[in-house]
């Protein structure tokens, strides 16, 4: 014992060395799990804050682009609105008390403070928190397509996976005839496109088609603008399409977002997983 | 003494906002990404201590990763490159060893020691994180090539800036 102390005391410096390594390999290791929160991220007082000053000062130099889009989703809105043959009445919130029609979908509008584009794993940071209703797994998209999803809240400030991230997973789909994938970033992929695997050969493609989020995905609604068709090859032996997707969004000039909250995701999950043990229990 | 720890913080800080709030911001695609931020670690006093290198550099690590959402990744690196610090120091020490007055830049070692020195060093880093980020052996050549192009584009970045502070031999960072 007394000359494993001494081993451990002369070389304390490799002991120092390799226990921090652990240290850090524990944290990789928690960060890379998806449902639980990481300890140390952007959305802390520090760093969120750091962004935060940065971010109002720069927000002058693209407020023109940005009111631009603004009116250009607003003559979007409109038209929808107008379209239907209903009498246009301006509220600030809709909310329906029904038991019949029941709201799914929140929209809370927030800012990004914080974008890289570059890494492997691309992050996002917010300038809303759990005080503005932000929890987990929520979906964050702008006027101009998918943006990503939420991971981890502070009180005033959230960070997100941006969907340039070699994890994220949203289900997609075809808006012609709702042939459906997992949309995934690969490592062949730049800031401006992404891959859809999984497309039946039977469904017709062409270039040019619109890809859109599909009703399989608990975090995203349907129907949300994803990106255009830039090519589609079969891998021989495969029974599936391997689709590049041109986004949508430009990540390099994403300003303002929307955080949108599933209010029946929970009943949606535990319905699913209830059901899922059901199968096994009867196997 | 005093006034090393004092310069020391003031670079730590500096070079931290230096990276997360400009460096990150440019982009030059996925294979050339610049991480000056170690050259803190390069400029530690040669008689820093070797475990209290290590503690510096990871609590530097941290700092970066909260700002870059990667827990863990860059106080692996920068551990990894404070290790290795200590031998290629060693390696490339002076017959009589290193003076008390000297200091590890390019005004006190010259261009050659300097370029050896640092580009090993951020090797070493660069190799650890972008293989940690990667996590795969799918993408090995891929991510070989973007440690080879950052490291470059890391070294210039911080040979330059060694010639805007410290050109004078009279410096500001030092």
């Amino acid at each position: 014992m007394r000359t494993l102390l001494g081993f451990i005391a002369r070389n304390y410096y490799y002991f120092l060395f390799v226990f921090l390594q652990i240290v850090c390999v524990i944290l990789i290791s928690k960060n890379r799990n998806f449902q639980s929160a990481s300890i140390i991220n952007s959305s802390n007082a520090v760093s969120a804050r750091t962004y935060q000053t940065i971010s109002n000062s720069k927000e002058y130099l693209s407020l023109k682009e940005e009111n631009d889009k603004l009116s250009k989703e607003n003559a979007g809105l409109l038209n929808i609105i107008r379209s239907r043959s209903y009498e246009f009445i301006q509220v600030a919130s809709l909310v329906k008390n029904d038991t019949l029609y029941k709201q799914k979908y929140i929209y809370n509008a927030a800012k990004i403070i914080s974008n890289s584009t570059n890494l492997r794993s691309n992050y996002l940071t917010l300038n809303i928190g759990s005080e503005q209703g932000i929890t987990h797994d929520m979906a964050v998209i702008n006027a101009e397509g998918i943006v990503g999803v939420i991971k981890d809240v502070s009180k005033n400030f959230s960070s997100a996976l941006s969907i340039l991230h070699k994890d994220v997973k949203v289900n997609c789909m075809l808006k012609k005839n709702g042939s459906y994938g997992p949309l995934s970033w690969e490592k062949d992929d730049d800031y401006s496109s992404a891959t859809l695997t999984d497309i039946p050969i039977h469904a017709k493609i062409k270039v040019g088609d619109t890809v859109v989020t599909s009703a399989l995905s608990s975090i995203f609604p349907e129907g949300i603008m994803v990106g255009w068709v830039k090519n589609f090859e079969r891998k021989s032996g495969d029974a599936f399409y391997t689709v590049k997707i041109r986004l949508s969004t430009d990540f390099k000039k994403i300003n303002h977002v929307y955080v949108i909250k599933n209010v029946f995701k929970n009943e949606q999950d535990s319905l699913e997983k209830t059901s899922q043990k059901h199968e096994k229990d009867d196997k | 003494m005093i006034s090393d720890v004092l310069k020391n913080t003031a670079r730590f800080i500096f070079l931290v906002l230096l990276q997360v709030l400009i460096v990150k911001n440019i982009n030059l695609g996925r294979y050339f990404i610049f991480f000056p931020y170690v050259l803190f670690i390069l400029l530690l006093p040669f008689n820093t201590s070797k475990p209290l290198a290590l503690l510096i550099s990871f609590v530097l690590g941290l700092t970066i990763d909260m700002f870059y959402d990667t827990q863990g990744m860059h106080a692996s690196a920068c551990l990894a490159m404070a290790f290795v610090r200590t031998g290629v120091l060693k390696l490339f020490a002076p017959r009589e060893g290193y003076d008390e007055q000297l200091k590890p830049t390019i005004t006190y070692m010259g261009v050659a020691w300097f370029t050896s020195y640092a580009l090993m060093l951020i090797f070493v880093h660069h190799f650890v994180l972008f293989f940690i980020e990667a996590f795969s052996f799918h993408e090995v050549l891929r991510t070989l090539l973007r440690v080879f192009c950052s490291t470059l584009a890391t070294f210039s970045f911080i040979y330059l800036m060694q010639f805007l502070f410290y050109r004078s031999g009279v410096s500001r960072l030092e």
